[in-house]
């Protein structure tokens, strides 16, 4: 009889982790549906990149008051799943507070939890004020509208129920402890949820310890759902922070990668003994026909990686210098966009057994529009923001290298500026034989 | 005017059997630019005092690729490398100085993995090195106690996380140093990058160049110091629109020091 717990716990836990899993099967597909691009170089760097940026929040930090607050968030919720680890041992072995052998330790850690519990609902109720009341300029705007804003307060409110039941559970099994009731031992040590203790004197023993174990399902389960939750929403943040932050580019920002593809063409242009009416060689290492990126799969992985870490946190399009003098572009979107349109195609995937159907759609112009790609001024202002180092900049090259290079789609002064360079090496029209007149002017 | 600048070409210098210490880049804007020359004009000078063994490219030199690489035309802008290379390499170059921050990213970082690697560094970086070695000597001069506010290059601070070179320079004047709401890394672009320079801006509320111009502007200041010919295209404008051109200058760093010694 008493196994029917453990076998219905078994039962949750498993399908939790299963649908999760697929899911990030899903995305990790998705991924890989972009360009190959090495990032396996110097991984002592990258080491210590994904140390400092992810795990130490050291970007975020950059930015004092939320900064602060998303840290009590992070790490409430890195140490409160050990707890976790507690709850799924005790929910699989019908075993109550597994850990409690460990004592003073144990003590200390209970304690610690509940002060970290405390610090997030603190800091996530700070965060729906800046959100809903305050309004905070970068969570108002268009980029959000709709989705994407629900997301983000479906994420607090979810923060808040779990550490309310968490409390909550504590605090039935407090007051049980107190009462000395059936196997609630006196361990683990209650700072914050003695305060709520006092709010079950005069109910009766029985009924307590029903509540005591409907919170404690309720916690796990909203676990489990929030776990699942992730796979819809901007927070797969929590977990691709630290793949994205280690394969981000280590190369100086203002560098921008040299195509290879140009590279072969335009040596053979250059070589005078190249054969003109040779046929085109067949290259096999040449994975796209394509110069630059008009939809996700021309983008390389790195960039689609981004694509789902983007927490929409908004950092990036509140430096973007053309945001903030009223144009289109906002970098946010460009990284949201990306993501929309990568799910829209792996979900055309999945609906045509593993095949990629065209729909006559792309992330050019059903999603990013040339008036967006063409007010960036590469400041690399979004890529300095971002506290996990996304680069929106790379995606609105490659589709700007799409637009001219496949497209013949800048806008005209642009394409002076370029005949100009063409024909007399400066982007003015200016004869390349006056280059040094300056000098006896 | 009939100032003597000495700017012996690489051509000339190769017919002599010499290698110069330095290249310098001039860049199409410290070409053609009427503005421009003029910070090319103060940084030969330096050079000059300073007793460094320069030389350019003169008619040699042609566009890095730059613009047309940000606005997306990588066979061009991979033409113009190459181009460039063959000659930088032809005459066996290898160090470059440029008063450019997009010439100097551009080749940095992206001539290297084309075939062509040289060292490259900034005409801040360069002065600040002269300075060290006790080859230039900076004196306040008319500059002495004059707010003087530095406004960072995109290509030359966040890209290439050169922030101190200029500001040290600026100090050096004994001038004060006052620092805009958004520096360094958090710096404002000026709008020109990208090829924004070359192309009418897409439609908003303002233009970029103005918004960083009233940040300049807040601090006050006698002298917005600028390292890059676009930047101090786009910040003249900007002081011009607010009508500010007669107290504030736009000058550049070499500038700056070139008119302290009334080089």
């Amino acid at each position: 009889m008493s196994y029917l717990d453990n076998i219905l716990f078994a039962i949750i836990l498993g399908l939790g982790i299963s649908f999760f899993t697929i899911n990030i099967k899903k995305i990790i597909r998705n991924i890989k549906l972009g360009q190959d691009v090495n990032r396996s170089n110097n991984s002592s760097q990258r080491w210590a990149n994904m140390a400092m940026i992810a795990l130490g929040q050291s970007k975020m930090v950059k930015r004092p008051i939320a900064g602060i607050l998303h840290i009590f968030v992070y790490v409430g919720f890195v140490i409160i799943n050990i707890e976790v680890l507690e709850i799924i041992i005790d929910g699989l072995f019908g075993t109550h507070r597994a850990f409690s052998f460990l004592g003073v330790f144990y003590t200390i850690l209970i304690g610690s939890f509940e002060i970290l519990a405390f610090l997030v609902l603190m800091a996530v109720v700070i965060f729906l004020i800046r959100r809903n009341i305050i309004k905070l300029n970068r969570f108002i705007s268009s980029d959000l509208k709709g989705w994407p804003k629900s997301d983000a307060n479906y994420i607090l409110y979810f923060e808040i129920i779990l550490m309310s039941l968490f409390l909550l559970m504590n605090a039935a099994d407090y007051h049980l402890q107190l009462l000395d009731f059936g196997h609630y031992e006196r361990v683990g040590a209650f700072p914050i949820s003695q305060f709520i203790e006092p709010l079950f004197n005069g109910i009766s023993e029985a009924t307590v310890m029903v509540i005591e174990r409907a919170v404690w399902w309720l916690h796990i389960i909203g676990i489990l759902i929030f776990l699942n939750y992730l796979y819809f929403s901007k927070h797969l943040h929590i977990l691709l922070a630290f793949p994205n932050t280690y394969f981000a580019d280590l190369n100086p920002k203002g560098q921008l990668d040299n195509l290879e593809s140009v590279t072969k063409e335009v040596k053979l242009m250059m070589d005078p003994n190249a054969d003109p009416f040779a046929a085109a060689p067949v290259d096999a290492t040449t994975v796209s026909g394509k110069f630059g990126a008009s939809d996700v799969q021309d983008l390389n992985w790195v960039q689609l990686l981004n694509a789902y870490t983007c927490t929409e946190c908004g950092r990036c399009t509140s430096s973007c210098p053309a945001n903030l003098t009223g144009k289109k572009l906002s970098p946010r979107k460009i990284m949201m966009d990306t993501r929309d349109r990568l799910e829209e195609v792996g979900r055309n995937i999945d609906n045509n057994n593993g095949i990629f159907v065209p729909d006559n759609k792309s992330l050019l112009n059903d999603y990013i529009t040339t008036e967006e790609l063409w007010a960036c001024t590469s400041c690399n202002a979004c890529v300095e923001e971002c506290p996990v180092n996304i680069s929106p900049l790379s995606i609105i090259m490659d589709m700007r290298r799409y637009l001219v290079m496949e497209q013949s789609a800048a806008p005209l002064p642009l394409n002076a500026m370029m005949a100009n360079i063409e024909n007399n090496g400066a982007p003015w029209q200016y004869n390349q034989q006056d280059r040094l007149n300056w000098k006896n002017e | 005017m009939s100032e003597v600048l000495n700017v012996p070409t690489m051509a000339e210098m190769m017919a002599q059997g010499k290698q110069p210490e330095v290249l310098f880049w001039v860049g199409c804007a410290g070409s053609f630019d009427d503005r421009a020359k003029k910070i090319t004009k103060a940084f030969v000078r330096i050079l000059n005092r300073a007793n460094v063994s320069f030389a350019v490219l003169g008619t040699e030199e042609s566009c890095t690729g730059d613009p047309a690489k940000r606005a997306g035309n990588e066979f061009l802008f991979q033409m113009q490398a190459m181009m460039n290379i063959e000659v930088l390499n032809a005459y066996e170059a290898k160090k470059i100085v440029t008063a450019c921050p997009h010439c100097f990213n551009t080749l940095k970082n992206e001539y290297p993995e084309l075939g062509g690697k040289y060292e490259v560094v900034h005409h801040t970086e360069f002065l600040k090195s002269l300075l060290n070695e006790g080859r230039l000597t900076i004196e306040g001069g008319q500059f002495k106690g004059k707010r003087i506010t530095f406004h960072d290059p995109c290509y030359l601070g966040r890209a290439n996380n050169v922030y101190e070179a200029p500001r040290e320079l600026i100090q050096k004047l004994e001038a004060e140093l006052v620092e805009m709401k958004r520096s360094k890394a958090k710096g404002l672009c000026c709008g020109a990058g990208g090829a924004q320079m070359f192309k009418d801006s897409e439609p908003g509320n303002k233009e970029i160049n103005i918004e960083r111009t009233e940040d300049a502007l807040e601090t006050k200041p006698d002298i917005i110091a600028a390292g890059c010919p676009f930047c101090n295209t786009m910040m003249t404008d900007g002081v011009k629109n607010k009508e500010s051109e007669g107290e504030i200058k736009v000058m550049d760093i070499a500038e700056l020091i070139a008119n302290a010694q009334d080089l």
